[in-house]
């Protein structure tokens, strides 16, 4: 029903709103603006024989890290969620614990584990091997996508498992399968959109990711684009490149889309809340645990354990690592106000969204949501164009770089938010109304207070996503600003292999920092 | 902009409607609704869904602007022509469906909410909650939780109450600025079958104490004949007919009214003198100046305005009963006439009626009569 008291009082947010999306359209406009004046010699040389290659690259490393995400998501999924596997709930947590290293840092874990002059090279040496298979190229940027982005899949499976109706497991059962039968011939085929979603995700993450690829140095378009645009060139071709990249993950985007029109119709009702039974493992019991330990192993303890080795190699040396605090109090500052300015973005738009459902709503919710699509070197090098042009004085700012932060994660903030706005019953604010409030007393003594919880969430998601942010903090931050991230990038490129560990350790422990306001809100929300 | 409403008289009607409308997207949600209501009074707005009910009491709280139409509050004009006051000027208490309690406020800052002085921060609220440093309740907000009897309530949050409490608090919250009038939605639908009667009477019984005139509204019929002194009944955007309980239950104006308001036989007659003759014989008539004699109408009788007597017949197309359902302080029988028509009858239990009874009915009080429509 219209609710005339936003119709009086929504210019302002409709302003806020619009303006809000229309910051995170920028980059996208720019690109489109810029390529379309491209002259053919730019559209000739993106489509050069290289372009095909990095194309081939792409989509060959994307495809590979995906459908090995899903491979390891699956049996992990079901293992920790549906049979009686010992220590269930540790291992539940424990299997997710992964996404809070950045896959740059595992990269550089796995270059400094197994890369030339690296742990393992260092330990076989003793026994006469001189050379162990190249780690660089393709296998390692698989590998490190792999192991630090399959439990983005895992969530989502998780998820789906638990809306499943376990009655169907049960029907399959009945009708003579067994545990393993029933998963793969009744759970898994209804598990098809939460899979679809969840590769989604990984594979959105893989074309957009520039760190893993770039210390692997495999050439992606996102690693192409970084290096064209170091080494000064023309902006038209890297325009074009840019939005064949952008391209690329429309296509993902669309293949998405259309399989979850066709999976609607397929879509069970809300399953019963009863808790399914697990299933027994028996004489499977140990190569699970085996198998659980192992992913555990290499996904989480090796990597923390090799940047602690490197780190005490540091440390015995008389490293005094210079800089390191200077970086992490840089990194904090350009979260914080990461975090604030997303949120800040993102009110005006989740309360259009929810209150003001509409065409132009939608719209904007749509537009807000580019930034979920652009990979963060394609926005830097939009938005450093950009500013250029048309700003020039907010070229090599800190505000600068916020402003790519809230393109890039504007997304996250708005779920966020959106989510805690639901929960204010529209009466309530009428309610406070009628007890002589105005809109703007209502909006501040009623709705803020109520939907805080999910603002400071909001805050901290974005918070901690900034931290671990790379290709934009690396190509528009100002010269003398540098944080973890790109610290630990520089080192890493001179081979300061124990300053960069310090700096990843460093990073990990400020990234946990805003998961336990995360988890903290989530226990609150529980109870 | 806008200011409180003014030139109040104190001898007034707290609310005057007058020829209210109001469409959605060319959908009519109100026609030319009016009424009064004097300062102390209950009107319950009973009907179907969709019939503009709860759409008359958010163009009364401010939340919605009617097309057309006057509304005054204390003879102030809030609604009229260009003029539109908003909610928080219109001096009318609202107790939302679901009550709407402030969930980041205790019980007493829910209620001091409304009131001058309770535009306090929260988080100042919060910080001196936190400190062991909160201010008592204010008396007005001690007498309010006196009012609706949860004295010891103050400190509870939201969370911490039952459905009936949460309601009582929404009551408090509302009542305690003084309102001109106070609007109730549904005010028992989000409670507990068993608990709506007694309830009922408390909210009676504060409403009165308070002396505030109250609109509320329902499609519980039971809810609007014993909750309100006057029942408006609503149909397609329209009142139909407002009057007292017992007017619209015993005279109702149209046949809709009479069956919406409770249950109801119809039976087919031709009037005649001050009454009609029907298949169960000459029944009075409350209301006969409804067509010449001999005219074709549809009579009303309410199932508790028959008896029946026993009586032996052998023809099986003789009156008998088909069925009875016991509800323990009656029981309502049903009874297939000679004509096939079926109707209902209900009765104390002192008798157990067995299907296939022959039964003779005898017409206790006087119906009502419609002329028929085609």
């Amino acid at each position: 029903m219209s609710a005339l008291r936003w119709r009086s009082q929504l210019p302002i947010v409709w302003l806020l709103a619009l303006a809000g999306a229309g910051v995170a359209a920028i980059p996208l406009v720019y690109l489109i603006v810029r390529a379309a004046q491209a002259d053919a010699d730019a559209w000739d040389r993106v489509f050069a024989e290289s372009t095909l290659r990095l194309l081939l690259n792409t989509v060959a490393l994307t495809v590979a890290v995906t459908a090995s995400s899903a491979a390891l998501a699956l049996p992990i999924a079901w293992l920790t969620d549906r049979t009686d596997l010992p220590l269930a709930r540790w291992w539940r947590s424990i299997a997710i614990m992964p996404l809070a290293i950045p896959s740059y840092v595992g990269a550089f874990a796995l270059i400094i584990a197994f890369g030339p002059s690296g742990s393992l090279q260092e330990l076989l040496a003793p026994l006469g091997v001189e050379r162990i298979p190249e780690i660089y190229g393709f296998i390692g940027a698989w590998l490190s996508l792999t192991l630090f982005t399959f439990p983005y899949l895992l969530i989502v499976l998780r998820a789906g498992l638990r809306d499943l109706d376990p009655g169907m497991e049960e029907a399959a059962r009945s009708l003579g399968q067994s545990a393993w039968g029933a998963f793969w011939r009744v759970t898994v085929p209804q598990l098809r959109v939460p899979l679809a979603a969840g590769c989604l995700l990984v594979a959105l993450y893989v074309i957009s990711d520039f760190g893993a690829v770039s210390m692997m140095q495999y050439d992606t378009f996102t690693r192409a684009i970084y290096v064209r645009f170091s080494a000064a060139f023309d902006r038209s071709s890297l325009a074009v490149l840019s939005l064949v990249l952008v391209a690329l993950v429309f296509v993902v985007l669309a293949i998405d889309w259309s399989q979850r029109r066709d999976a609607r119709y397929h879509r069970l009702g809300s399953g019963a809340a009863r808790a399914p039974r697990l299933a027994r493992l028996g004489r499977f019991r140990w190569p699970a645990l085996t198998g659980m330990f192992v992913v555990a192993a290499i996904s989480l303890l090796a990597p923390i354990g090799v940047l602690l080795h490197w780190l005490a190699v540091g440390l015995r040396a008389g490293e005094t690592f210079p800089g390191l605090g200077g970086a992490a109090l840089n990194s904090v500052v350009a979260s914080g106000a990461a975090g604030a300015a997303t949120v800040a973005v993102a009110l005006p738009i989740a309360i259009v969204v929810v209150r003001r459902p509409g065409i132009l709503a939608r719209i904007v919710d749509r537009v807000a949501y580019v930034g979920y699509a652009l990979p963060g070197v394609v926005v830097a090098f939009a938005l450093i164009f950009f500013t250029l042009r048309v700003i020039p004085d907010l070229y090599q700012t800190l505000a600068a770089l916020v402003f790519a932060y809230v393109v890039l994660f504007l997304p996250q903030a708005i779920s966020g938010v959106r989510a805690s706005l639901v929960r204010v019953q529209p009466s309530l604010e009428e309610a406070s109304r009628s007890l002589s409030r105005s809109a703007w007393q209502t909006f501040t003594g009623v709705t803020v207070p109520i939907i805080a919880p999910g603002l400071v969430a909001g805050f901290a998601l974005v918070f901690l996503t900034t931290m671990k942010e790379l290709p934009a903090t690396l190509m528009l931050a100002p010269i003398e600003f540098s944080t973890l991230a790109t610290r630990l990038w520089s080192n890493q490129e001179d081979v300061f292999f124990a300053r960069a560990a310090a700096h990843a350790l460093l990073l990990l422990g400020c990234a946990a920092l805003p998961m336990i306001v995360l988890f903290g809100e989530n226990r609150e929300l529980r109870a | 902009m806008s200011s409180a409403p003014s030139r109040s008289e104190a001898g007034a009607p707290a609310i005057r409607v007058s020829g209210v409308s109001k469409s959605f997207r060319g959908t009519v949600a109100l026609s030319d609704v009016s009424f009064e209501l004097a300062r102390g009074e209950i009107l319950g707005l009973l009907g179907p869904s969709g019939c503009g009910k709860t759409t008359t009491l958010r163009v009364l709280a401010g939340f919605e602007r009617p097309d057309a139409g006057v509304v005054q509050i204390s003879g102030a004009s809030v609604v009229g022509g260009e003029r539109w006051l908003p909610p928080e000027h219109r001096r009318i208490g609202v107790v939302p469906q679901d009550f709407a309690l402030f969930p980041h406020l205790c019980v007493a800052e829910n209620v001091a909410f409304g009131l001058p002085g309770g535009h306090r921060a929260w988080w100042r609220a919060r910080w001196s909650r936190a400190l062991n440093r909160t201010r008592p309740p204010s008396p007005r907000v001690l007498e309010m939780l006196n009012l609706v009897g949860l004295s010891g309530f103050a400190e509870r949050f939201p969370h911490e109450l039952s459905g009936g409490e949460a309601q009582r608090v929404a009551l408090a919250r509302a009542l305690a600025p003084r309102p001109a009038a106070v609007l109730l939605d549904e005010p028992f639908s989000n409670l507990d079958q068993h608990l709506r009667a007694s309830l009922r009477w408390t909210m009676r019984r504060i409403l009165k104490a308070a002396n505030t005139a109250a609109v509320f509204v329902t499609h519980d019929r039971e809810e609007a004949l014993s909750l309100a002194d006057r029942v408006a009944v609503m149909q397609q955007g329209r009142i139909e007919q407002i009057g007292s309980p017992d007017d619209v239950y015993y005279r109702p104006r149209t046949r809709f009214i009479g069956s919406f308001v409770g249950d109801a036989n119809v039976l087919r007659g031709r009037l005649s003198h001050s009454g009609a003759e029907t298949e169960l014989g000459f029944v009075m008539l409350r209301d006969e100046s409804r067509g010449g004699d001999g005219a074709a109408v549809d009579v009303l009788l309410r199932p508790e305005q028959l008896e029946l007597k026993r009586c032996e017949a052998s023809d099986p197309e003789y009156t008998r009963i088909v069925s009875s359902e016991y509800y323990g302080h009656d029981q309502i029988v049903r009874v297939r006439l000679t004509s096939g028509t079926e109707i209902e009858a209900r009765l104390r239990t002192d008798i157990v009626w067995l299907p296939g009874d022959p039964v003779d009915v005898v017409v206790l009080d006087e119906g009502v009569a419609f002329p028929l429509t085609e």
